[in-house]
């Protein structure tokens, strides 16, 4: 039952990363994809806490955490830029 | 008790990844950005704050690492995603044509 | 204590505590290394907000803290399951909209958690915020009377918030 639920759990995963991949490629704007690349980062996030169990390895989430505040930053500048070149 | 605890977990993880691919579904469905932000933020949130209420529950001794993570994401999930919208509107993204008022646009460019 | 001294003693026992959840530990040695980086971060963003800053000492305030989040969290999962009801139709059924709203809150961080509130909540978006007017884009705007339905976006939060943070 629990194997069965973690199985179910990487699969829809994956599928959301992939539906997630569609908008970043189609765009069409910029802010279309960062808005993309945010839900991507945001799942990679819950991949890489997954890994950490799977893998039983706490070290992991400081990644995740390291990762979230990056891709934070990331957004926040490009919003920045996207307002300046206006 | 441990045994329930895990299968606890494991439902909240699959809860929890089950919003996210709503919500990579509502950002590849969604006509125009405001809507595509919408769905991504929402569903991104919940469903992370599922999967790390999963993980507390598999991992106990985990538990203050991940409400660090849960924290901060609840916290700049959405400034991200507001951020995000106002540069958009800031730069005249295109608005889907069932858009029915847009009383930013009314008020007029600039503003703090 | 002055209300500089009081920020400046807030964020740096918010940082302190995020410090301990890192994994800091209680010795001696790492709680000084700790102490040291929050000083000095607390120093360089004095004017930086964090939970508590601003939040009113009092218990009133923080059992509206309680209550607040209890709400947040009812919210959030029914804003979920209606966006999803929404994607998951085959016909998209949203009909958007940007309105604005005015909050009674005078607080920056009052201002900021019903902005980040009103965007998990269901099917609305805050995309600017102009002093006490809001403007917060709707998924599925009700035909008709925008004025008041708009209103009761915000009051939902800013009941709590108001005793919160004012």
């Amino acid at each position: 039952m629990v194997e069965g639920l973690l199985y179910l759990t990487a699969a829809l995963g994956a599928t959301a990363f992939l539906l997630a991949l569609g908008r970043f490629i189609r765009g069409p704007s910029a802010a279309d994809r960062v808005a993309a690349f945010d839900v991507l980062t945001i799942i990679s996030i819950t991949g890489i806490v997954l890994a950490a169990l799977a893998e039983g390895r706490g070290i992991y989430l400081d990644v995740a955490l390291v990762y979230a505040l990056l891709s934070f930053l990331g957004v926040i500048t490009v919003a920045h830029y996207l307002e300046r070149s206006v | 008790m441990t045994a329930l605890l895990d299968l606890l977990g494991a439902a909240l993880l699959a809860a929890g990844s089950a919003f996210l691919m709503f919500g990579a579904l509502g950002l590849l469905r969604m006509p125009d950005i405001y809507n595509r932000l919408q769905a991504g933020t929402k569903a991104t949130t919940l469903g992370t704050l599922l999967v790390l209420a999963g993980a507390a529950c598999l991992r106990p001794e985990w538990w203050p690492k991940l409400l660090l993570i849960g924290l901060f994401l609840l916290f700049t999930n959405p400034l991200s995603s507001q951020v995000l919208a106002r540069a958009a509107h800031r730069t005249g993204a295109p608005r889907s044509p069932l858009t029915r008022i847009d009383q930013l646009e009314e008020r007029g460019g600039g503003g703090s | 204590m002055t209300r500089k001294a009081r920020d400046l003693a807030v964020l740096f026992a918010t940082l302190m505590l995020f410090w301990l959840l890192l994994g800091g530990g209680f010795a001696a040695d790492s709680l000084l290394v700790g102490a040291l980086a929050a000083l000095l971060i607390a120093l360089l963003f004095h004017d930086g907000l964090s939970f508590f800053t601003e939040l009113r000492p009092t218990p009133r305030a923080l059992a509206a803290g309680v209550f607040y989040y209890g709400y947040f969290f009812r919210e959030l999962l029914r804003s979920n399951l209606r966006m999803a009801a929404i994607v998951l139709s085959p016909a998209l059924p949203i009909s958007p909209g940007i309105v604005r709203v005015r909050t009674r809150l005078k607080s920056r961080m009052g201002r900021l958690m019903l902005a980040n509130s009103i965007t998990l909540t269901p099917g609305t978006l805050t995309v600017e915020i102009d002093g006490e007017w809001l403007y917060v884009h709707c998924v599925t705007l009700e035909p008709g009377d925008t004025e008041a339905a708009t209103a009761a976006i915000a009051t939902g939060f800013e009941r709590y918030l108001e005793v919160m943070y004012g």
